[in-house]
């Protein structure tokens, strides 16, 4: 080849489109604001109902990822997905459609070896090192209320 | 040190006799849905599983080549035959019950092009009477494989491909009837430093060049001997760039290139990015579409350069790059 690794990485850059963001971001600000706003009515309504504060939040949280998972069943959030990009990953429904994908894909190695083992291949690395952070601020915390 | 040029193997015995093509449904309402043999509309079949409706891709795609022929697998000498999948799987399942001598073939999206050459020269050695090149690809199985579960609702970057659920089949028998295979040149693999799994475009680039180049000074021909440089599924990404290293060496390639991934969507309105990808997507258009030109004689005489990105997700997890891989056939009309 008479073009150094390095020239074509460069000419590999120029010639690759980049995502359009000028379209990527408002969708994500929308359809992310959006399934906010859902859980912010939940909220209001479960309060309404007579639901405590902490309870309602709870409630909101399970009937968002109840609809996550309901979406990612019927084939429909990875759908929205592609026109919402974070605005899906980021909230907790994101979380849940992270689980249930997987689950419903590896279903046919059976429930022990396939969705039993596969379930958190995408959720797994978040809940490690979510769970580590809150171990290491937990510390730092307590150490800071001795002095 | 001098490098390595190749060899061209040029043969005067070798033409193929049928060729078969089976896509999903993506494919079939692509924009050369009605020319391949068979659509599955729901990619699946009457499989249970994924892995299960790519083998059985290539168990049609290969008796529809054989029914064509009115050849039955007793009357089969040798099979080339593979896929994307870990121990390729699609292959050696959708064809074992045929019991054909199979020789079981790695090149990723290169796929197809190796496993004719391999039949031309079998064939034009006289070693057998004929010899059959089959591969496939499933975006689902392969999808499982490389990337992320199918409902996962993760973004797919704009120079990403998809891979074609489609397979195709080709009979190669001693010179009868057009196409002829005339010439073949195997790739060398060429590593370019590459290291976006999202952009295998890029990383086959490089060994489209090398190959073209080389097949084309062995040969003694130019993009205009041809009436399509067809490559297998370099995408936009990759066929621009293909243009621009071509362009360096001051050989204008735009005019005469087709892009099996760029032709067989409808990229306006099938959310499929740089294109599509897979062992399956040249060998469909392939026996869909160009093999019936050269058949006819609408075309003459065109090289077909399928392109494969010999990627190791291991590899890149590792931090390791993806080679790139490209072989050329040469097939005409007379």
């Amino acid at each position: 080849m008479n073009i150094s690794n390095q020239e074509y990485s460069e000419l590999a850059k120029r010639i690759s489109p980049p995502s359009a963001m000028y379209k990527t971001i408002p969708m994500a600000f929308v359809i992310g604001g959006g399934i906010c706003v859902i859980g912010e009515a939940l909220m209001n309504l479960y309060q309404y109902m007579g639901v405590g504060i902490d309870q309602a939040g709870m409630w909101t949280s399970m009937t968002l990822i109840f609809l996550s998972a309901l979406l990612t069943g019927l084939k429909l959030y990875d759908r929205i997905a592609q026109h919402a990009g974070a605005g899906t990953l980021v909230p907790i429904t994101g979380f849940a459609n992270s689980v249930v994908s997987p689950a419903l894909d590896f279903k046919s190695e059976g429930f022990v070896l396939g969705l039993g083992a596969k379930m958190f291949v995408i959720a797994g690395p978040v809940i490690v090192y979510g769970i580590s952070a809150s171990i290491i601020y937990g510390i730092i915390y307590y150490i800071s209320t001795l002095f | 040190m001098a490098i390595c040029e190749g060899k061209t193997l040029k043969f005067s015995n070798a033409s193929i006799l049928t060729f078969a093509s089976v896509v999903g449904k993506t494919e079939g309402d692509g924009p050369h849905g009605d020319e391949f043999d068979e659509v599955i509309e729901d990619n699946k079949g009457d499989s249970d599983t994924w892995e299960q409706a790519e083998a059985m891709l290539q168990k049609k795609a290969l008796t529809h080549a054989m029914d064509k022929a009115g050849l039955f697998p007793a009357d089969m000498d040798l099979i080339f035959a593979g896929d994307l999948l870990n121990q390729c799987t699609g292959s050696s399942y959708g064809l074992k019950d045929f019991y054909i001598p199979f020789l079981g073939i790695y090149g990723a999206c290169s796929t197809f092009a190796e496993g004719l050459l391999l039949s031309a020269a079998m064939v034009n050695a006289g070693y057998v009477d004929n010899a059959t090149a089959v591969t496939s690809s499933h975006f689902s199985s392969a999808e499982r494989q490389y990337r992320f579960p199918l409902n996962y609702g993760g973004v797919r970057p704009p120079t990403a491909q998809w891979t074609a659920t489609a397979a195709g089949a080709a009979i190669v028998t001693s010179a009868q009837k057009p196409p002829y295979i005339r010439a073949a040149t195997a790739g060398k693999i060429q590593d370019m430093g590459i290291k976006d799994q999202n952009n295998m475009g890029a990383a086959m680039a490089g060994a489209a060049y090398d190959t073209i180049t080389r097949h084309f000074k062995h040969m003694g021909t130019h993009p205009e001997t041809y009436d399509a440089v067809i490559t297998g599924d370099l995408g936009q990404v990759g066929s621009d760039m293909l243009y621009e290293l071509m362009l360096r060496d001051g050989i204008g390639l735009k005019r005469y290139h087709k892009d099996c991934g760029l032709m067989i969507y409808d990229r306006e309105n099938q959310d499929v990015h740089a294109g599509g990808s897979g062992c399956g997507c040249s060998a469909s258009m392939m026996c869909a579409h160009f093999l019936k030109k050269v058949q006819s004689g609408e075309m003459k005489r065109i090289l077909y350069v399928a392109t494969g990105a010999l990627m190791s997700p291991t590899m890149v997890q590792q931090g390791g790059s993806i080679p790139g891989i490209a072989h050329a056939v040469e097939i005409c009309n007379s």
